[in-house]
Protein backbone atom coordinates (compact mmCIF):
# COMPACT_ATOMS: atom_id res chain seq x y z
CA UNK A 1 0.00 0.00 0.00
CA UNK A 2 1.18 3.49 -0.73
CA UNK A 3 1.04 5.64 2.31
CA UNK A 4 -0.07 9.20 1.60
CA UNK A 5 2.53 10.35 4.11
CA UNK A 6 5.39 8.71 2.23
CA UNK A 7 7.64 11.28 0.56
CA UNK A 8 7.13 11.44 -3.22
CA UNK A 9 9.91 9.49 -4.82
CA UNK A 10 12.02 10.87 -7.66
CA UNK A 11 10.80 9.89 -11.11
CA UNK A 12 12.43 6.64 -12.19
CA UNK A 13 13.78 5.97 -15.63
CA UNK A 14 11.66 2.90 -16.20
CA UNK A 15 11.06 3.80 -19.84
CA UNK A 16 14.53 3.00 -21.07
CA UNK A 17 14.58 -0.19 -19.02
CA UNK A 18 11.35 -1.36 -20.60
CA UNK A 19 12.70 -0.42 -24.03
CA UNK A 20 16.00 -2.24 -23.58
CA UNK A 21 14.39 -5.26 -21.95
CA UNK A 22 11.92 -5.58 -24.81
CA UNK A 23 14.62 -5.31 -27.47
CA UNK A 24 16.91 -7.72 -25.61
CA UNK A 25 14.09 -10.18 -24.97
CA UNK A 26 13.04 -10.05 -28.60
CA UNK A 27 16.50 -10.58 -30.02
CA UNK A 28 17.40 -13.32 -27.57
CA UNK A 29 14.13 -15.08 -28.48
CA UNK A 30 15.82 -15.94 -31.78
CA UNK A 31 17.60 -18.57 -29.67
CA UNK A 32 14.84 -19.69 -27.31
CA UNK A 33 11.58 -18.67 -29.01
CA UNK A 34 10.74 -21.84 -30.87
CA UNK A 35 11.64 -24.12 -27.97
CA UNK A 36 9.47 -22.03 -25.63
CA UNK A 37 6.58 -21.95 -28.11
CA UNK A 38 6.78 -25.71 -28.68
CA UNK A 39 6.73 -26.20 -24.91
CA UNK A 40 3.68 -23.96 -24.48
CA UNK A 41 1.75 -25.54 -27.35
CA UNK A 42 2.73 -28.98 -26.04
CA UNK A 43 1.26 -28.14 -22.64
CA UNK A 44 -2.04 -26.77 -23.88
CA UNK A 45 -2.56 -29.05 -26.87
CA UNK A 46 -4.72 -31.53 -24.94
CA UNK A 47 -7.20 -28.67 -24.49
CA UNK A 48 -6.92 -26.90 -27.81
CA UNK A 49 -4.72 -27.23 -30.82
CA UNK A 50 -2.85 -23.99 -30.39
CA UNK A 51 -1.87 -23.63 -34.00
CA UNK A 52 -5.35 -24.20 -35.35
CA UNK A 53 -6.66 -21.18 -33.43
CA UNK A 54 -4.39 -18.98 -35.51
CA UNK A 55 -6.28 -17.56 -38.49
CA UNK A 56 -3.80 -19.14 -40.89
CA UNK A 57 -4.11 -22.61 -39.34
CA UNK A 58 -0.33 -22.42 -39.07
CA UNK A 59 0.17 -22.61 -42.84
CA UNK A 60 1.54 -20.00 -45.11
CA UNK A 61 1.33 -20.33 -48.82
CA UNK A 62 4.43 -20.05 -50.95
CA UNK A 63 4.32 -19.77 -54.70
CA UNK A 64 7.08 -18.98 -57.13
CA UNK A 65 5.02 -17.61 -60.01
CA UNK A 66 2.32 -15.02 -60.42
CA UNK A 67 -0.54 -17.45 -60.72
CA UNK A 68 -1.48 -20.63 -58.89
CA UNK A 69 -1.89 -23.54 -61.29
CA UNK A 70 -5.49 -24.39 -62.19
CA UNK A 71 -6.55 -28.00 -61.81
CA UNK A 72 -8.90 -29.18 -64.54
CA UNK A 73 -9.91 -32.84 -63.94
CA UNK A 74 -10.74 -33.35 -67.62
CA UNK A 75 -7.26 -32.47 -68.86
CA UNK A 76 -4.98 -33.10 -65.87
CA UNK A 77 -2.75 -36.19 -66.05
CA UNK A 78 -0.02 -37.51 -63.80
CA UNK A 79 2.66 -38.74 -66.20
CA UNK A 80 5.33 -41.16 -65.02
CA UNK A 81 8.15 -41.37 -67.49
CA UNK A 82 11.90 -41.19 -67.97
CA UNK A 83 13.88 -44.37 -67.35
CA UNK A 84 10.87 -46.70 -67.13
CA UNK A 85 9.76 -49.83 -68.95
CA UNK A 86 6.21 -48.59 -69.35
CA UNK A 87 5.38 -44.84 -69.30
CA UNK A 88 2.11 -44.26 -67.45
CA UNK A 89 -0.42 -41.46 -67.66
CA UNK A 90 -3.02 -41.41 -64.88
CA UNK A 91 -6.23 -39.42 -64.80
CA UNK A 92 -7.44 -37.99 -61.50
CA UNK A 93 -9.98 -40.82 -61.15
CA UNK A 94 -7.39 -43.47 -61.97
CA UNK A 95 -5.06 -42.04 -59.32
CA UNK A 96 -7.87 -42.14 -56.78
CA UNK A 97 -8.69 -45.74 -57.64
CA UNK A 98 -5.25 -46.91 -56.47
CA UNK A 99 -5.04 -48.35 -52.91
CA UNK A 100 -5.88 -45.49 -50.54
CA UNK A 101 -3.70 -44.76 -47.52
CA UNK A 102 -3.92 -42.17 -44.78
CA UNK A 103 -1.28 -40.86 -42.47
CA UNK A 104 -0.88 -38.13 -39.89
CA UNK A 105 2.42 -36.34 -40.13
CA UNK A 106 3.99 -33.03 -39.22
CA UNK A 107 4.90 -30.51 -41.89
CA UNK A 108 8.05 -28.45 -41.41
CA UNK A 109 8.94 -25.40 -43.43
CA UNK A 110 12.61 -24.48 -43.71
CA UNK A 111 11.76 -20.90 -42.68
CA UNK A 112 10.84 -22.10 -39.20
CA UNK A 113 7.10 -22.70 -39.10
CA UNK A 114 5.57 -26.09 -38.49
CA UNK A 115 2.09 -27.54 -38.76
CA UNK A 116 1.56 -30.50 -36.46
CA UNK A 117 -0.59 -33.51 -37.18
CA UNK A 118 -1.76 -32.93 -40.72
CA UNK A 119 -3.98 -35.77 -41.92
CA UNK A 120 -3.02 -36.70 -45.47
CA UNK A 121 -4.90 -39.10 -47.73
CA UNK A 122 -3.60 -40.50 -51.00
CA UNK A 123 -1.46 -43.25 -52.43
CA UNK A 124 1.97 -44.59 -51.68
CA UNK A 125 4.52 -43.37 -54.19
CA UNK A 126 5.65 -46.98 -54.70
CA UNK A 127 2.21 -48.07 -55.94
CA UNK A 128 2.32 -45.48 -58.68
CA UNK A 129 5.94 -46.13 -59.61
CA UNK A 130 5.51 -49.90 -59.80
CA UNK A 131 3.04 -49.50 -62.65
CA UNK A 132 5.75 -47.84 -64.74
CA UNK A 133 8.49 -50.30 -63.75
CA UNK A 134 11.60 -48.07 -63.28
CA UNK A 135 14.78 -49.31 -64.94
CA UNK A 136 17.82 -50.27 -62.88
CA UNK A 137 19.75 -47.28 -64.20
CA UNK A 138 17.27 -44.87 -62.58
CA UNK A 139 18.60 -43.82 -59.19
CA UNK A 140 16.44 -40.78 -58.57
CA UNK A 141 13.05 -39.20 -59.28
CA UNK A 142 12.24 -35.80 -60.68
CA UNK A 143 8.93 -34.31 -59.49
CA UNK A 144 7.51 -31.78 -61.90
CA UNK A 145 5.01 -29.18 -60.74
CA UNK A 146 2.38 -27.50 -62.87
CA UNK A 147 3.88 -24.33 -61.41
CA UNK A 148 6.65 -23.82 -63.95
CA UNK A 149 9.64 -23.98 -63.44
CA UNK A 150 9.26 -25.74 -60.06
CA UNK A 151 10.89 -29.17 -59.95
CA UNK A 152 12.60 -31.14 -57.23
CA UNK A 153 14.39 -34.45 -56.89
CA UNK A 154 14.58 -37.36 -54.46
CA UNK A 155 17.04 -40.22 -54.57
CA UNK A 156 15.44 -43.67 -54.77
CA UNK A 157 16.28 -44.48 -51.12
CA UNK A 158 14.69 -41.18 -50.02
CA UNK A 159 11.62 -41.80 -52.17
CA UNK A 160 11.32 -45.29 -50.66
CA UNK A 161 10.90 -44.06 -47.07
CA UNK A 162 7.74 -45.70 -45.72
CA UNK A 163 5.74 -42.50 -45.20
CA UNK A 164 6.40 -40.89 -48.57
CA UNK A 165 3.11 -40.43 -50.38
CA UNK A 166 1.23 -38.63 -53.11
CA UNK A 167 -1.51 -36.80 -51.22
CA UNK A 168 -4.79 -35.81 -52.87
CA UNK A 169 -6.61 -35.25 -49.56
CA UNK A 170 -5.79 -33.05 -46.61
CA UNK A 171 -7.63 -33.18 -43.30
CA UNK A 172 -10.37 -35.31 -44.83
CA UNK A 173 -11.10 -33.07 -47.82
CA UNK A 174 -9.78 -32.93 -51.37
CA UNK A 175 -6.41 -31.19 -51.38
CA UNK A 176 -7.12 -27.43 -51.61
CA UNK A 177 -5.74 -25.41 -54.47
CA UNK A 178 -3.27 -23.49 -52.32
CA UNK A 179 -1.84 -26.75 -50.99
CA UNK A 180 -1.20 -28.13 -54.45
CA UNK A 181 -4.44 -29.50 -55.93
CA UNK A 182 -4.96 -32.07 -57.20
CA UNK A 183 -1.96 -33.89 -55.73
CA UNK A 184 1.31 -33.12 -53.97
CA UNK A 185 4.29 -35.07 -52.80
CA UNK A 186 4.60 -35.64 -49.05
CA UNK A 187 7.93 -36.55 -47.48
CA UNK A 188 7.60 -35.62 -43.79
CA UNK A 189 11.30 -36.22 -43.10
CA UNK A 190 12.19 -33.28 -45.33
CA UNK A 191 11.39 -29.57 -45.41
CA UNK A 192 8.37 -28.36 -47.33
CA UNK A 193 10.21 -27.30 -50.44
CA UNK A 194 10.81 -30.97 -51.28
CA UNK A 195 7.06 -31.65 -50.94
CA UNK A 196 6.28 -30.55 -54.49
CA UNK A 197 2.78 -29.13 -55.01
CA UNK A 198 0.56 -29.24 -58.12
CA UNK A 199 2.26 -32.40 -59.35
CA UNK A 200 1.94 -33.26 -63.01
CA UNK A 201 4.88 -35.52 -63.66
CA UNK A 202 7.34 -37.94 -62.10
CA UNK A 203 10.41 -38.85 -64.14
CA UNK A 204 12.86 -41.59 -63.30
CA UNK A 205 16.33 -40.10 -63.84
CA UNK A 206 19.93 -41.33 -63.41
CA UNK A 207 20.65 -39.14 -60.38
CA UNK A 208 19.29 -36.31 -58.24
CA UNK A 209 20.44 -32.83 -59.20
CA UNK A 210 19.41 -29.38 -57.99
CA UNK A 211 15.72 -28.53 -57.93
CA UNK A 212 14.21 -25.06 -57.90
CA UNK A 213 15.16 -24.05 -54.35
CA UNK A 214 18.46 -25.89 -54.39
CA UNK A 215 19.53 -23.67 -57.29
CA UNK A 216 18.87 -20.80 -54.90
CA UNK A 217 21.17 -22.23 -52.25
CA UNK A 218 19.02 -24.67 -50.28
CA UNK A 219 20.25 -28.15 -49.48
CA UNK A 220 19.48 -31.03 -51.80
CA UNK A 221 19.02 -33.39 -48.85
CA UNK A 222 16.54 -31.34 -46.88
CA UNK A 223 16.34 -33.45 -43.71
CA UNK A 224 14.31 -31.70 -41.04
CA UNK A 225 16.61 -30.39 -38.31
CA UNK A 226 19.76 -31.67 -40.08
CA UNK A 227 20.14 -29.43 -43.11
CA UNK A 228 20.03 -25.85 -44.34
CA UNK A 229 22.12 -24.61 -41.43
CA UNK A 230 20.02 -26.29 -38.73
CA UNK A 231 21.65 -28.77 -36.35
CA UNK A 232 24.89 -28.73 -38.32
CA UNK B 1 -4.53 28.52 -31.85
CA UNK B 2 -8.20 28.84 -30.90
CA UNK B 3 -8.80 30.31 -27.48
CA UNK B 4 -9.34 27.72 -24.80
CA UNK B 5 -7.05 25.31 -26.60
CA UNK B 6 -3.50 24.31 -25.70
CA UNK B 7 -0.85 22.76 -27.89
CA UNK B 8 -0.21 19.11 -27.04
CA UNK B 9 1.91 17.68 -29.85
CA UNK B 10 4.54 19.53 -31.84
CA UNK B 11 4.68 19.20 -35.64
CA UNK B 12 7.67 16.88 -35.47
CA UNK B 13 5.95 14.64 -32.91
CA UNK B 14 2.92 14.41 -35.16
CA UNK B 15 5.10 13.73 -38.18
CA UNK B 16 6.80 10.87 -36.33
CA UNK B 17 3.43 9.45 -35.30
CA UNK B 18 1.92 9.55 -38.79
CA UNK B 19 5.02 8.27 -40.59
CA UNK B 20 4.99 5.36 -38.17
CA UNK B 21 1.25 4.81 -38.59
CA UNK B 22 1.30 4.93 -42.40
CA UNK B 23 4.28 2.58 -42.63
CA UNK B 24 2.83 0.18 -40.09
CA UNK B 25 -0.54 -0.07 -41.82
CA UNK B 26 1.02 -0.66 -45.24
CA UNK B 27 3.29 -3.33 -43.77
CA UNK B 28 0.37 -4.90 -41.95
CA UNK B 29 -1.61 -5.11 -45.18
CA UNK B 30 1.16 -6.59 -47.29
CA UNK B 31 2.26 -8.81 -44.40
CA UNK B 32 -1.22 -10.28 -43.96
CA UNK B 33 -1.33 -11.13 -47.67
CA UNK B 34 1.84 -13.16 -47.15
CA UNK B 35 0.61 -14.65 -43.87
CA UNK B 36 -3.05 -15.56 -44.38
CA UNK B 37 -3.64 -18.38 -46.90
CA UNK B 38 -6.99 -16.90 -47.92
CA UNK B 39 -5.41 -13.58 -48.86
CA UNK B 40 -2.40 -15.30 -50.44
CA UNK B 41 -4.84 -17.09 -52.73
CA UNK B 42 -6.64 -13.90 -53.70
CA UNK B 43 -3.46 -12.08 -54.61
CA UNK B 44 -1.10 -14.98 -55.31
CA UNK B 45 1.73 -12.76 -56.59
CA UNK B 46 3.94 -13.68 -53.69
CA UNK B 47 7.25 -12.38 -55.09
CA UNK B 48 5.78 -8.97 -55.78
CA UNK B 49 4.08 -8.68 -52.38
CA UNK B 50 7.20 -9.96 -50.64
CA UNK B 51 9.36 -7.31 -52.33
CA UNK B 52 6.80 -4.59 -51.57
CA UNK B 53 6.69 -5.70 -47.94
CA UNK B 54 10.44 -5.82 -47.55
CA UNK B 55 11.27 -2.55 -49.28
CA UNK B 56 8.44 -0.64 -47.62
CA UNK B 57 9.78 -1.96 -44.31
CA UNK B 58 13.21 -0.60 -45.16
CA UNK B 59 11.62 2.69 -46.21
CA UNK B 60 9.54 2.84 -43.04
CA UNK B 61 12.57 2.47 -40.74
CA UNK B 62 14.61 4.91 -42.83
CA UNK B 63 11.79 7.48 -42.72
CA UNK B 64 11.47 7.05 -38.93
CA UNK B 65 15.22 7.52 -38.53
CA UNK B 66 15.06 10.63 -40.71
CA UNK B 67 12.25 12.17 -38.62
CA UNK B 68 14.15 11.36 -35.41
CA UNK B 69 17.25 13.05 -36.83
CA UNK B 70 15.13 15.99 -37.93
CA UNK B 71 13.50 16.25 -34.50
CA UNK B 72 16.84 16.28 -32.70
CA UNK B 73 16.61 17.92 -29.31
CA UNK B 74 12.87 18.42 -29.44
CA UNK B 75 12.29 14.68 -29.74
CA UNK B 76 14.96 14.00 -27.15
CA UNK B 77 12.89 16.03 -24.70
CA UNK B 78 9.84 13.95 -25.65
CA UNK B 79 11.84 10.77 -25.09
CA UNK B 80 12.82 12.00 -21.62
CA UNK B 81 9.14 12.50 -20.78
CA UNK B 82 8.37 8.96 -21.94
CA UNK B 83 11.33 7.58 -20.01
CA UNK B 84 10.37 8.92 -16.60
CA UNK B 85 7.78 7.28 -14.40
CA UNK B 86 6.91 8.90 -11.05
CA UNK B 87 4.86 7.63 -8.14
CA UNK B 88 1.64 8.90 -9.72
CA UNK B 89 2.38 6.97 -12.90
CA UNK B 90 2.81 3.75 -10.95
CA UNK B 91 -0.38 4.42 -8.99
CA UNK B 92 -2.22 5.15 -12.26
CA UNK B 93 -1.02 1.85 -13.70
CA UNK B 94 -2.41 0.02 -10.67
CA UNK B 95 -5.77 1.54 -11.55
CA UNK B 96 -5.86 3.98 -8.65
CA UNK B 97 -6.44 7.17 -10.63
CA UNK B 98 -3.59 9.60 -10.10
CA UNK B 99 -2.84 12.90 -11.83
CA UNK B 100 -0.88 12.46 -15.05
CA UNK B 101 1.50 14.55 -17.13
CA UNK B 102 1.31 15.25 -20.87
CA UNK B 103 1.55 11.50 -21.43
CA UNK B 104 -0.24 9.17 -19.06
CA UNK B 105 1.60 6.03 -18.00
CA UNK B 106 -0.26 3.86 -20.50
CA UNK B 107 0.68 6.15 -23.36
CA UNK B 108 4.30 6.01 -22.24
CA UNK B 109 4.32 2.23 -22.27
CA UNK B 110 2.59 2.14 -25.65
CA UNK B 111 5.14 4.52 -27.15
CA UNK B 112 8.10 2.62 -25.67
CA UNK B 113 6.84 -0.75 -26.89
CA UNK B 114 6.08 0.69 -30.31
CA UNK B 115 9.66 1.96 -30.61
CA UNK B 116 11.15 -1.33 -29.39
CA UNK B 117 8.91 -3.31 -31.75
CA UNK B 118 9.99 -1.19 -34.71
CA UNK B 119 13.57 -2.28 -34.06
CA UNK B 120 12.58 -5.93 -33.56
CA UNK B 121 10.39 -5.93 -36.68
CA UNK B 122 13.40 -4.54 -38.56
CA UNK B 123 15.88 -7.09 -37.20
CA UNK B 124 13.61 -10.10 -37.71
CA UNK B 125 12.51 -8.86 -41.13
CA UNK B 126 16.09 -8.46 -42.31
CA UNK B 127 16.90 -11.94 -41.00
CA UNK B 128 13.92 -13.43 -42.85
CA UNK B 129 14.95 -11.68 -46.06
CA UNK B 130 18.63 -12.58 -45.91
CA UNK B 131 17.96 -15.97 -44.32
CA UNK B 132 16.17 -16.95 -47.51
CA UNK B 133 19.49 -16.55 -49.33
CA UNK B 134 22.07 -17.56 -46.73
CA UNK B 135 21.82 -20.12 -43.94
CA UNK B 136 24.07 -18.03 -41.68
CA UNK B 137 21.15 -15.65 -41.16
CA UNK B 138 18.59 -18.39 -40.60
CA UNK B 139 17.18 -18.99 -37.13
CA UNK B 140 14.31 -21.36 -36.41
CA UNK B 141 12.60 -18.67 -34.29
CA UNK B 142 12.79 -15.66 -36.62
CA UNK B 143 9.38 -16.20 -38.14
CA UNK B 144 7.90 -16.74 -34.67
CA UNK B 145 9.34 -13.42 -33.45
CA UNK B 146 8.08 -11.55 -36.52
CA UNK B 147 4.59 -13.07 -36.21
CA UNK B 148 4.48 -12.58 -32.44
CA UNK B 149 5.35 -8.91 -32.82
CA UNK B 150 2.54 -8.59 -35.34
CA UNK B 151 0.00 -10.10 -32.95
CA UNK B 152 1.04 -7.93 -29.97
CA UNK B 153 1.19 -4.81 -32.17
CA UNK B 154 -2.27 -5.56 -33.48
CA UNK B 155 -3.60 -5.77 -29.91
CA UNK B 156 -1.95 -2.46 -29.03
CA UNK B 157 -3.35 -0.92 -32.21
CA UNK B 158 -6.90 -2.08 -31.47
CA UNK B 159 -6.70 -0.62 -27.95
CA UNK B 160 -5.16 2.57 -29.33
CA UNK B 161 -7.90 2.96 -31.96
CA UNK B 162 -10.63 2.28 -29.41
CA UNK B 163 -9.32 4.98 -27.06
CA UNK B 164 -8.72 7.50 -29.80
CA UNK B 165 -11.82 6.98 -31.96
CA UNK B 166 -14.56 5.50 -29.77
CA UNK B 167 -14.14 5.92 -26.02
CA UNK B 168 -15.99 9.19 -25.23
CA UNK B 169 -13.67 10.36 -22.46
CA UNK B 170 -10.47 10.00 -24.45
CA UNK B 171 -11.36 10.42 -28.13
CA UNK B 172 -10.75 14.17 -27.94
CA UNK B 173 -7.05 13.26 -27.92
CA UNK B 174 -7.24 12.54 -31.68
CA UNK B 175 -7.38 16.31 -32.21
CA UNK B 176 -4.04 16.62 -30.48
CA UNK B 177 -2.42 14.21 -32.91
CA UNK B 178 -4.04 15.72 -36.02
CA UNK B 179 -4.29 19.48 -35.41
CA UNK B 180 -1.83 19.57 -32.52
CA UNK B 181 -4.07 21.22 -29.93
CA UNK B 182 -6.61 20.05 -27.36
CA UNK B 183 -9.14 21.83 -25.15
CA UNK B 184 -7.57 23.31 -22.05
CA UNK B 185 -10.25 22.00 -19.69
CA UNK B 186 -9.96 18.49 -21.18
CA UNK B 187 -6.21 18.66 -20.69
CA UNK B 188 -6.52 19.69 -17.06
CA UNK B 189 -8.93 16.85 -16.37
CA UNK B 190 -6.90 14.13 -18.09
CA UNK B 191 -3.38 15.47 -17.71
CA UNK B 192 -3.53 17.47 -14.50
CA UNK B 193 0.23 17.61 -13.93
CA UNK B 194 0.95 18.90 -17.39
CA UNK B 195 1.57 22.62 -17.66
CA UNK B 196 1.17 23.59 -21.28
CA UNK B 197 3.08 26.69 -22.25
Amino acid sequence: MDSPAAPEQEPRRYGRRLFLATVAGGISSLYWGKAAWDHVTGVISPVADAVSILPSGGWRIYTISGQMPQFDPSTWRLKIGGLVEQPVSLTYDELRSLPHVEQVSTFHCVTGWTVDNVRWGGVRLGHVLDRARPQASGHALRFVSMEVPYVDYLSMPQASLPDVMLAYEMDGKPLPKEHGAPVRLIIPEMYGYKNVKWLQGIDVVPQAVNGYWEDLGYDRNAWVGRSNGYGT
Amino acid sequence: MKSGYVRRFSPVERLLHWVNAAGFLFLLGTGLILYLPRLSMLVSRRQLIQSLHFWSGVGWLAALALVVALGGRRLLATARELDSFDGDDLRWLRGRGAPQGRFNAGQKINAILTAAFAILFGVSGLLLWFGEQDTRYRFASTVLLHDGLMYVSLLLLVGHLYLTLIHPATRHSLRGMTLGSVKGDWASRHHAKWNPE
